[in-house]
């Protein structure tokens, strides 16, 4: 057996990573069966949080919930790690757990994010937990729990298909450029949470773990790795992931998905990565 | 009494991380010994993950007896039932309960379903069945000592009633693999 | 060149630096302490403790101090704080029926046993400014009758039922009830689910929404059979004591709401009651709730529910103010990536359109 670091918390008043051990077991609880069950969501008892309810609490639960003395922490929000709620969450594990942190996507064993998935592909030893404000991906077109508990039960999701279907015919696209659904495993419908369309892909056949937790909503759900993620399309009508047709100002990219920047009231405006260790990495820093 | 975990919080935790990495990748191995002295009858992996997952809310099964199954008691504080199909972990130190006979959860609720923890001979990884499914990039394979004859048989009909199913976690010694009710099993030509 | 913008971690120092200020105010003048909001601001107090789900007046008036006021932020301080605490056992059921009672009224008997007992309220007064209250002054008059009543006061809504006009509520099982805050809600919500979502949930939705029940939005017709606010006792019942004991006592407000019910082809026509239980003096928010509670038993008395109070999912999962605020006021954070490939859509579907329209218009010009 390894022989576990000393520990040196601030703030020893709370357990380490913030819950107690018995919320801690029903969170894992619901993050293994959510692993076999890929896209199911899985109802858990959420916990209030020092932090708001829609900022992070279903990810803030899982990384507590997963984290142990050797993880190396990275979070980020929009892609980037310096962003003030990224900052703030980072803030709260050091705080409450001492944790290794970095901003380096290659030296995370975990990885917690909203609304992005970093642009450096992944690799089996780590773990991405998003941060999702609306877990049920039919909520526009059903907003009630018990019916679309029944639509996923049957695997019934013509609801997503007809609204795709006026969408293209109206629009001659997609309507959803964030949040697009995706089928898990050829059987789940389910919410990648608000990543642009653009990082869609990225989920498929990923060789890390991703856990999803929404804490408002009180659902935990999950990808295993070398899973099949395909983003809700019809055959003449193919998913497209969509980025700023530019490059990054910075690093010059041309492949990253990119962040407006406006630079003056002139209509001026430059393209940055939204990855800042990405860009970072790119620039040689 | 014998021990649970020298530290509560972090035995628990690397078990679970243990636990976790089996089940999203069914039949790869993983270490979990974090339990150096437990009763006789218990394997070090199957009375981690036992510990780590069951508690007061969680009906227990063993078919363990005597100094194991009041350490399971004692340590995990759940009410430990006698018919299999009442619990929600299954800790089998013998003869594997019927895959059929378990809470295998509703359409709507398929997590509601029984985790069973099989404590077997021996495991090993390079020969025996295929195993392919999510997790798995493009086969494992996965040799277990111990398992049932009828074993595959019962774990197809298992797996074919997705997503309502069982889910198996294989340990022996301080070692263990899981298999999640989405991986196919065939045996090897 | 552009540099990132970096120093979040600066720019949140900062800014707390600046709320702890602007929360002292002018240091001119005393700093309230949280016995004053406590004992003068006690109303406030109440209601974060009901919002927080926390019976605890010290810890709700520093919580109030904390939140410079803003009783929503103070409730959720309160509620993060109740999430780190050890529980250890259940109480016993608390029996309003043997409430201290420092207030009670019924609107539906002119008299009954134990009397009408006005208490400390606002109803009657008439609301104009009271600018002596602006100037430090004596304290006012020890009122006359500050003591709770005593002897039990029967409950209106047991009355009733002796003659059999009133339906029982079923008595509770040995059973633990299901707890709010360990579990997520299930739909169908069973009532003891329903009644914790209520008594926690925002005052200001549970007001509009049994207001909207008054205003036809759900075929109500209720009556205010008996609110009462006193002290009642807490009790424990060990399992190696083998009998309760007193632990303390807390205030509570209760409200029964009586309602007809037509009846059905099993039950004759009767009253039904809505209940409503604020911990603290919170008569809005325990009539609010009465009338509520009673609006969602709407489907399983078989009555036709197409009201938005009568609908469970909507009221429940929209009633707590503490998910609310966080969701809503989410959008304060950045959202500058999904926003980026929103502007993209709508420049792919814009170009679409002027592509289609340039490709009609010399048919059309053609035809002219």
């Amino acid at each position: 057996m390894n022989a576990i670091p000393p520990l040196n918390r601030p703030d020893a008043a709370y357990n380490f990573a913030y819950l107690d051990e018995a919320t801690k077991r029903m969170i894992r609880r619901a993050i293994l069966k959510a692993l076999a069950i890929p896209g199911h969501q899985i109802p858990f008892g959420a916990r209030e949080m020092p932090l708001p309810y829609g900022w992070g609490t279903g990810g803030i639960q899982v990384t507590a919930a997963i984290l142990g003395p050797r993880d190396v922490l990275k979070v980020i929000d929009q892609g980037a790690d310096d962003t003030t709620n990224a900052v703030s969450i980072r803030r709260f594990f050091a705080r409450v757990a001492d944790v290794q942190t970095t901003t380096r996507t290659a030296d995370a064993s975990i990885i917690q994010t909203r609304h992005r998935i970093p642009e450096r592909a992944l690799t089996e030893g780590q773990v991405m937990v998003f941060q999702v404000p609306m877990p049920e991906p039919l909520f526009k077109l059903e907003p009630r729990l018990a019916e679309t508990r029944r639509l996923h039960a049957l695997g019934d999701y013509s609801l997503a298909q007809v609204k795709l279907y006026e969408d293209i015919a109206k629009q001659g696209e997609s309507g959803s450029s964030y949040a697009h659904p995706v089928m898990v495993g050829g059987r789940y419908l389910m919410s990648p949470s608000p990543i642009p369309g653009f990082d869609n892909p990225k989920l498929h056949n990923s060789p890390a773990i991703m856990l999803f937790g929404a804490g408002r909503e009180k659902k935990i759900y999950a990808v295993p790795p070398y899973t099949t993620v395909e983003s809700l399309d019809f055959d003449d009508h193919p998913f497209k992931p969509v980025r700023a047709p530019q490059r990054c100002t910075a690093c010059g990219s041309t492949t990253s998905y990119l962040d407006e920047i406006i630079a003056d009231d002139q209509g001026g405006r430059m393209f940055v990565c939204s990855d800042t260790d990405h860009c970072a990495e790119n620039q040689g820093i | 009494m014998r021990p649970a975990f020298t530290d509560t919080v972090f035995g628990a935790q690397q078990s679970f991380r243990a636990l976790m990495e089996a089940i999203a990748r069914p039949g790869r191995l993983q270490d979990c010994d974090v339990l150096p002295d437990i009763p006789e009858g218990l394997e070090p992996a199957a009375a981690a993950a036992l510990l780590t997952l069951a508690d007061a809310e969680t009906p227990v099964w063993t078919d363990a007896q005597g100094d194991a199954r009041e350490w399971i008691a004692f340590h995990t504080g759940a009410p430990l039932v006698d018919d299999p199909a009442r619990a929600q972990f299954l800790l089998a130190t013998a003869a594997m309960p019927a895959l059929a006979t378990l809470d295998r959860g509703t359409d709507e609720t398929p997590q509601d379903s029984a985790t069973l923890i099989l404590q077997v001979g021996a495991l090993a990884t390079d020969s025996g069945w295929l195993l392919t499914g999510p997790g798995i990039e493009t086969v494992h394979h996965l040799h277990v000592t111990g398992a049932p004859a009828d074993f595959v048989a019962q774990w197809s009909a298992n797996h074919a009633g997705f997503p309502r199913g069982v889910d198996l976690f294989l340990c022996a010694g301080a070692r263990l693999a899981a298999l999640p009710r989405t991986t196919r099993i065939e045996e090897a030509g | 060149m552009y540099v990132a913008v970096k120093g979040g971690e600066a720019a949140i120092g900062a800014a707390h630096g600046w709320l702890a200020h602007r929360r002292r105010g002018d240091t001119a003048l005393a700093e309230l302490s949280p016995e004053q909001i406590q004992e003068q601001l006690g109303l406030a107090v109440d209601r974060v403790m009901a919002e927080g789900s926390c019976h605890d007046r010290a810890l709700a008036a520093l919580a109030i101090k904390q939140a410079r006021g803003d009783l929503i932020e103070a409730a959720f301080l309160l509620r993060a704080y109740r999430n780190t605490l050890s529980r250890f056992v259940a109480c016993e059921p608390i029996d309003t029926g043997a409430m201290r009672v420092q207030r009670r009224i019924s609107a539906t008997y002119k008299d009954l046993p134990g009397g009408q007992v006005l208490g400390p309220t606002f109803d009657y007064t008439h609301r104009l400014l009271d600018f002596a209250l602006a100037a430090e002054g004596l304290p006012p008059e020890a009122p006359e009758e500050a003591e709770a009543a005593d002897g039990t006061m029967p409950r209106v809504t047991e009355l009733l039922a002796r003659e059999g006009l009133m339906s029982r509520d079923k008595l509770g099982t040995d059973e633990a009830p299901p707890d709010l805050t360990r579990e997520p809600l299930p739909f169908p919500t069973p009532r003891p689910l329903r009644l914790q979502a209520l008594a926690r949930g925002d005052e200001g939705f549970l007001l509009g929404l049994g207001y909207s029940t008054q205003r036809g939005y759900g075929n109500a017709h209720p009556f205010v059979a008996e609110l009462r606010m006193g002290e009642v006792e807490v009790m424990l019942a060990p399992a190696e004591l083998g009998f309760a004991i007193s632990i303390g006592d807390v205030t509570v407000t209760e409200c029964q709401m009586v309602n007809q019910f037509a009846g059905s082809a099993a039950t004759p026509p009767q009253f039904t009651r809505g209940y409503g239980l604020a911990m603290g003096h919170g008569e809005r928010r325990a009539m609010a709730m009465a009338l509520v509670d009673r609006a969602l038993m709407a489907k399983e008395l078989g009555e036709e529910a197409t009201a938005p109070a009568q609908d469970a999912e909507f009221v429940l999962l929209h009633a707590d103010n503490v998910e609310a605020t966080g969701f809503v006021e989410h959008l304060k954070l950045p959202h500058h990536v999904d926003f980026q490939s929103e502007l993209e859509k709508l420049r792919s579907i814009r170009a679409r359109w002027q592509a289609e329209r340039d490709a009609a218009a010399p048919i059309q010009e053609a035809a002219e």
